[in-house]
């Protein structure tokens, strides 16, 4: 009697989750439904950066992404108090170019995809152990250190940036 | 009769399908939708299919750097979303509106 | 190494400190930095000259090359100094030392801003000398355009100097393009003599002129000769482009006198005798030049004596003496010809400067019907004009009468016509200088102004001039030039010199019985030689007629031809026809900007697409 191929059917379901919570980011009209989908998706992938050995990642992805960063937008959205979109009155060009141009860009990726990468390789959980917090820890000291402190830079200078911009007027 | 079976491994070509497929859902996020934040979402949502992809090629290189890169790339996306969000704050403030297709004078 | 260049770039300096900086000086600072260069431009040239002489050939100076094109043409900034060109320093460089002196006194209390453009007026004086200075001191003939040009330029912004009067831009444009006319000429010479001779130096030019064939020198030189006529008629107000020259009496005083009198309008005199050595090829040319020179001795000393306006007096007896200048160099006698020039450029420059005394004395006042009786009141004035007058009139021994007498005697050597032509000019003269002399200091005064006599600044240097007018003459300029343009013609005839002197005092019996005697006499004549005199006190409508025949003509064809029909037909068009095609593309291209951001993305991802197909289709990244 053959195993249970557990990896391919957990695989499969975050898969259709993330999709499925994509698809109904895309669709929602109110701005705060297509959030919630989106930390769906997040945490979807959250568990699938763990099938794939990415245990730092994975834990960041939650806590940066899913956490930090959508509290943040669902903090605008109750700030801003948006509503849903107003329906469409007329077929704009990005939506009547976009579509199909969208399923060709969908088309062509799918192709270089199966076309480069051979089908034989596969992915199974614990496969890869480089992941470790240790050992993005380690890379991160060593090799990618100047980038690493750079980003500070960077996070300090988005601070500043997002202060001034929201600061109101003194007048 | 076609074999439908699942494979023991999960194929990586699937991941790569499905970050495609994320990706392609983000475009079609920011072309369709008009909520600047629902916008700034999808910008988002294709941050995190490319992620998934160097995650994918970190486990098939066997190296750590798609992590560090995902990292990184976390990083900007938590930067970005600080301005962005202001931005977002500013042009409401002097537009009263989220509309993106109204903010289209590339000038206050 | 004399540094000769140092000449022309004291005034240069001169021009750029007052210029540049003059808006925030005080006059008196304006004044030292104008005054200045020039008198030490003068230091300097006597300095040389002292130490270069005795100057029998040329002594040229190079620089550097300033244009060299081809094996042919090589043209050098070279400076130069003859004997003929020492004579013109001085006079240039010493006279205008007065002038500028004289100056700062007469525009001392120009009304409005900056004292009425007090350092503008100085930076374009200092501009004048430095551009006269190097049309005098060029080592050939391009150079020597330059400041034939530069002068041109500083006399149109000078005699236009009271921008605000119509009256004075019109001349200044007047003057600009009818020197245009002779410096067309001019070039034209120069590119002959560069074709006949393949250089413009002079001394390569001269060299090679007396070795030519004689139908080159009979169709070259001659036509070269014709042309570069053309150029000193232009600029030295010969007939048929003398017209400027009256009018440019709308300048002020000082340009009148220096610019209109003593220095520019002599370079045409100054250029025909620095080509001597290709006159002297060109008998044609040379009796050209004679009867031009006499016509318009004759032509603008009649009109000179019906003028009212006193400086227009003096400004046709400019162009007659100028004529003079010419008919010397027409006959062969360049020295005679460059004695006057520098005789002239002592009693005419005290002549203006006495008007300008005048005039300033009556506050503006220019008309002589308004003047008179004004001997006791401005006394220094008058006694100096005097000294102008006699000189002018050829009194004996005056400076006036040894160049004239020079030039009458070597008319005389050519042809006995041009002499007895010359002497009936020369009573003219004396008439109408005269004329004006009587109506302005003697009989009753006219006006209604209060006059009083000129500050020291003014009289000063009419006190040198008066002096220079009556002695001037003792300076041998004939004698000095022996070397360089050969002797003048000999056979001094006493009865000659009798008879003009004569002429002249008989000019000033006729004045002073026209308006001393008997004042009631002028309107006699002017009523039974109606038609005579409306003929010449309208300058024989030579003014009327140019605008008749040539600048009407002009004008129209301009308006109808050039600008309605083919500037606004084909240019407008054209102009008109680029800006629609431009909005018509643009307004395709602008769907493009309309600052939708989706639309960008969208766009954006269509060129992904066609780039991830191209790779396909190519075979991809193997």
């Amino acid at each position: 009697m053959p195993s249970i191929p557990l990896d391919a059917i957990l695989f499969l379901v975050l898969a259709a989750i993330a999709v499925g919570s994509a698809i109904n980011l895309v669709v929602q009209t109110h701005p705060i439904n297509s959030a919630l989908s989106l930390v769906g998706v997040m945490i979807s992938l959250a568990v699938l950066y763990l099938l794939l050995g990415g245990e730092f990642i994975a834990a960041v992805q939650v806590i940066v992404y899913a956490g930090a960063i959508m509290v943040l937008f669902v903090f605008v959205i109750m700030l801003l108090n948006a509503g849903a979109e107003r329906p469409r009155t007329r077929l704009s060009f990005s939506v009547a170019a976009g579509v199909p141009v969208l399923l060709a860009f969908l088309s062509a990726a799918a192709y270089f995809i199966l076309k480069k990468v051979p089908p034989a390789e596969g992915v199974t959980f614990g496969g890869f152990t480089g992941g470790s917090p240790r050992a993005v820890g380690e890379a991160l000291f060593t090799r990618y250190l100047l980038p690493f402190e750079v980003t500070s830079i960077l996070i300090l200078i988005a601070i500043i940036g997002a202060i001034v911009l929201a600061m109101k007027e003194i007048d | 009769m076609p074999d439908f079976s699942l494979p023991a491994a999960v194929p990586i070509s699937w991941y790569l399908i499905l970050s495609a497929v994320l990706f392609t859902l983000g475009i079609a996020g920011f072309l369709l939708r008009r909520s600047i934040i629902t916008v700034f979402m999808s910008i988002e949502l294709m941050l995190n299919a490319v992620n998934l992809t160097f995650v994918t090629f970190s486990y098939k290189l066997k190296a750590v750097d798609g992590h560090i890169f995902t990292f990184f790339v976390m990083v900007v996306a938590a930067a970005e979303a600080a301005v962005g969000l202001a931005i977002i704050l500013t042009v409401f403030r002097n537009r009263s509106t989220l509309e993106i297709d109204e903010v289209n004078s590339l000038k206050l | 190494m004399h540094q000769l260049w140092l000449i022309p770039a004291f005034p240069l300096l001169g021009f750029l400190i007052n210029g540049i900086f003059g808006k925030k000086f005080s006059k008196r600072a304006v004044s030292l930095f104008a005054v200045g260069s020039v008198l030490l431009s003068f230091l300097w040239v006597v300095k040389t000259l002292m130490a270069i002489s005795p100057l029998e050939t040329l002594y040229t100076e190079h620089y550097f090359t300033w244009i060299a094109s081809g094996a042919a043409l090589n043209i050098g900034f070279d400076l130069s100094v003859d004997r003929l060109t020492s004579v013109m320093l001085l006079v240039v460089t010493g006279i205008g030392s007065l002038i500028h002196i004289y100056a700062t006194g007469y525009m001392a209390h120009e009304p409005g801003p900056n004292h009425g453009g007090y350092y503008r007026f100085f930076s374009y004086l200092n501009l004048f000398m430095f551009f006269m200075l190097i049309l005098v001191l060029a080592a050939n003939y391009l150079l020597l355009f330059v400041g034939w040009e530069g002068v041109g330029l500083c006399s149109y912004l000078l005699i236009g100097f009271y921008f605000v009067k119509k009256s004075a831009t019109n001349a200044g444009i007047k003057a600009f393009v009818v020197n245009r006319i002779g410096d067309f000429g001019f070039s034209l010479a120069i590119f002959l003599i560069f074709i006949q001779f393949g250089s413009l130096d002079f001394q390569k030019v001269f060299a090679q002129a007396g070795g030519l064939a004689d139908e080159v020198q009979a169709g070259v030189i001659t036509a070269t000769c014709l042309l570069l006529m053309v150029g000193a008629a232009g600029k030295s107000a010969q007939v048929p482009l003398y017209v400027w020259l009256p009018d440019a009496m709308e300048g002020p005083t000082p340009v009148s006198a220096l610019i209109h009198a003593a220095t520019m309008v002599t370079a045409g005199v100054y250029m025909v005798a620095r080509s001597a050595p290709l006159f002297n090829h060109a008998p044609i040319a040379m009796e050209v030049v004679a009867v031009i020179g006499l016509l318009t001795a004759v032509m603008a000393a009649t009109i000179g004596m019906t003028q009212n306006d006193i400086k227009k007096v003096y400004a046709y007896s400019t162009v007659s003496q100028l004529g003079y200048m010419f008919l010397a160099c027409g006959v062969g006698a360049y020295s005679a010809g460059i004695y006057h020039v520098m005789t002239h450029a002592f009693f005419k420059a005290l002549l203006f400067l006495g008007a300008g005394s005048v005039i300033h004395a009556l506050q503006g006042e220019q008309d002589l019907r308004n003047m008179g009786g004004l001997r006791s009141k401005i006394p220094v004035t008058f006694l100096t004009l005097l000294c102008a007058s006699l000189a002018i009139a050829g009194f004996p021994y005056t400076s006036g009468f040894m160049s004239k007498d020079e030039i009458l005697v070597a008319a005389h050597h050519h042809s006995p016509a041009m002499f007895w032509i010359g002497v009936i000019t020369a009573s003219m003269t004396a008439f109408y200088v005269w004329r004006a002399l009587f109506l302005c200091f003697f009989g009753r005064y006219r006006g209604s102004a209060h006059p009083h006599e000129s500050p020291l600044v003014i009289t000063l240097p009419l006190g040198v001039l008066a002096l220079l007018s009556i002695l001037g003459g003792f300076f041998r300029v004939p004698v000095w030039l022996e070397p360089v343009l050969g002797k003048a013609p000999e056979g001094h005839d006493p009865a000659l010199v009798i008879i003009s002197v004569a002429a002249g005092l008989i000019g000033i019996f006729l004045a002073w019985l026209f308006y001393v005697a008997k004042p009631g006499l002028p309107d006699t004549f002017a009523r039974a030689l109606k038609g005579l005199y409306t003929l010449v006190y309208n300058k024989y409508f030579v003014d009327e007629a140019y605008d008749a025949v040539i600048i009407r003509p002009v004008v129209d064809g301009s308006r109808t031809v050039l600008w309605k029909g083919f500037d606004v037909g084909v240019v407008d068009g054209i102009v008109n026809g680029v800006g629609s095609v431009s909005r018509g593309v643009g307004g395709i291209l602008r769907t493009l900007q309309g600052g939708s951001i989706r639309n960008y993305a969208a766009l954006t991802l269509l060129g992904a697409v066609l780039v991830l197909a191209a790779v396909a289709f190519t075979g991809g990244a193997q």
